[in-house]
């Protein structure tokens, strides 16, 4: 089995186009200013229909995380962390975090966002702990 | 307030079980139809009783109309017929609108069967598809998160959060195995100890494999009616006295917080209904895929305070001769799990403890009984309060 690629859609693209240039983009509601993830055509907080696309800061802390010991797949060689992390604009995603032995990740802890080729036109957001060091 | 009318107001007059475990060579439709006919057995109907038939679609068998399929191979022809799919949630949501069917005259006697074959009707490629095909496709399934991984991610942050330990999830397994030992029809009977669950193969940190329920085949069925018709039929009727939901989220990622769920709004629909509290409960049917599960729901149900659950499951409680009996069949962790008919299983043997028939496993004068169950990643919640008097 080959590894998971996202089903992208049109309302996606700038956010996929993002992570190909390095940069994490978020949703920006224009009526209530407060930002979303994952993209929508509404705002999940007020429900207005303008919203903008930011450059978010890529930092962020653990909210949760889990060191995966069997996995998905031939394609997800165990071990790898499956974590939920929570953006310094607000929203929370769920990611990777890379580069990092299960030991040294705690709930809490600042991590930097990298972006990891997953095929030939994805590169998918992932974290590092921040006092590893930033991008690759 | 509408919630007020389905109080007292529909019964369960028939419950039955397959065998559980591994099925080779039977069929989901066989299995649930195996169990439609015990259900109406028990019940002292045949089939000519039903007008009503709901089922779940079954994962080794998909059909495009579960429902129809099932009356189909039953030649039942009801005038209420329909397939439901909400996760692990199904079975106790779907009694909910049934029973709303009742009352509103949708039907008179409504049959719910479901059966999977999750051991031996998938194979493991086909598992694993079913695995990650619950996270979000775009923003969740690329980073390979398991069925486990999820609920370790709820359990990491009740650890951060409250201070709960890798043991005290541990506990609950070991309740669930020493009721499952009182239960010959449950998978698994061996007892175990912490030591064994914290020993046993790490899955999904902290979760270990013990941590984790069964995979299963199997099916299970009951009967509803009226209030009224149910002083027709042979058992003592077990009566539906509060049905709360709660939905908060699809996906993980998205949930309002990771440590307090629905349930909170669940069973405090379900409680207002009766008119009772937690308690007012003999036992505790709780929707257990996995150990952290457990313990969220008996914070967020009420039977402890928020971040207690852990100090709750090591005092024994939940065990044989504890102060609240919680799953006393066994449960998903110990008596088996097919998939979404699983928490169907809590329903039936919840009918028996409230007929005061569960044999070494009854739960004395048991007169109330709460069963709870959850879809998704604790995405969708239904708590029902069940008692042997209206």
């Amino acid at each position: 089995m080959a590894r998971i690629l996202p089903p992208t859609t049109a309302l996606t693209q700038p956010y996929w186009e993002g992570c190909k240039a390095g940069e994490l983009k978020l949703q920006r509601c224009n009526a209530c200013n407060k930002c979303q993830f994952y993209p929508r055509n509404i705002c999940c907080h007020c429900s207005a229909t303008s919203l903008k696309w930011i450059k978010a800061s890529g930092e962020a802390t653990v909210a949760s995380f889990t060191v995966v010991r069997r996995g998905i797949s031939e394609a997800y060689p165990a071990p790898y962390i499956v974590a939920l992390v929570d953006l310094a604009e607000g929203p929370r995603m769920m990611s990777n975090i890379i580069d990092a032995e299960p030991e040294q990740v705690s709930v809490g802890a600042a991590l930097t966002v990298d972006f990891n080729a997953w095929s030939e036109d994805i590169d998918l957001p992932v974290f590092r702990l921040s006092d590893k060091g930033g991008s690759a | 307030m509408t919630s007020k009318c389905l109080r007292g107001e529909v019964a369960i007059v028939g419950a039955a079980d397959t065998a559980v475990g591994k099925l080779p060579g039977r069929t989901p439709a066989e299995l649930c139809v195996e169990a439609a006919l015990a259900a109406m057995a028990d019940a002292g109907i045949d089939k000519s009783g039903v007008d009503g038939l709901v089922t779940c679609n079954a994962m080794a068998q998909p059909m495009l109309y579960h429902a129809e399929a099932i009356a189909e191979y039953l030649q039942v022809f009801p005038r209420y017929c329909i397939s439901v799919g909400a996760g692990g949630g199904t079975t106790f949501s779907i009694l909910h609108h049934a029973a709303s069917a009742i009352v509103t005259g949708m039907a008179d006697v409504i049959l719910i069967s479901m059966a999977d074959s999750m051991r031996t009707g998938l194979t493991r490629e086909q598992a694993m598809l079913a695995q990650s095909s619950t996270g979000h496709p775009q923003f969740e399934q690329p980073y390979g998160p398991t069925v486990p991984a999820y609920y370790a991610l709820i359990a990491q942050a009740h650890m951060a959060r409250y201070g709960t330990t890798r043991s005290q999830f541990a506990e609950i397994a070991v309740g669930a195995r020493a009721w499952a030992a009182r239960n010959p029809a449950a998978q698994m009977r061996d007892p175990i100890t912490v030591e064994d669950v914290l020993a046993s193969r790490m899955i999904a940190d902290p979760l270990h494999l013990l941590d984790c329920s069964l995979v299963s085949d199997g099916g299970s069925a009951i009967i509803i009616t009226s209030a009224e018709r149910a002083r027709d039929f042979p058992h003592k009727p077990v009566y539906l006295l509060g049905a709360g939901e709660g939905h908060s989220h699809e996906h993980i990622s998205q949930a309002r917080n990771l440590t307090t769920s629905a349930a909170r709004e669940s069973g405090a629909r379900a409680y207002a209904m009766a008119g009772v509290g937690p308690g007012d409960m003999d036992l505790a049917q709780l929707y257990d895929c996995f150990t952290p599960t457990v313990l969220v729901e008996l914070e967020d149900l009420g039977f402890c305070d928020k971040g207690e659950g852990g100090a709750f499951a090591e005092s024994g409680a939940l065990l044989p001769g504890g102060s609240l009996p919680v799953n006393t069949h066994g449960g998903l962790l110990s008596h088996s799990h097919p998939g979404n008919p699983g928490s169907m299983f809590a329903l039936t043997e919840s009918v028996w403890q409230l007929r005061h028939t569960a044999g070494e496993r009854q739960v004395a004068d048991a007169e109330l009984a709460l069963v709870h169950a959850q879809g998704g990643i604790m995405s969708s919640h239904t708590t029902l309060i069940l008692g042997r008097d209206r």
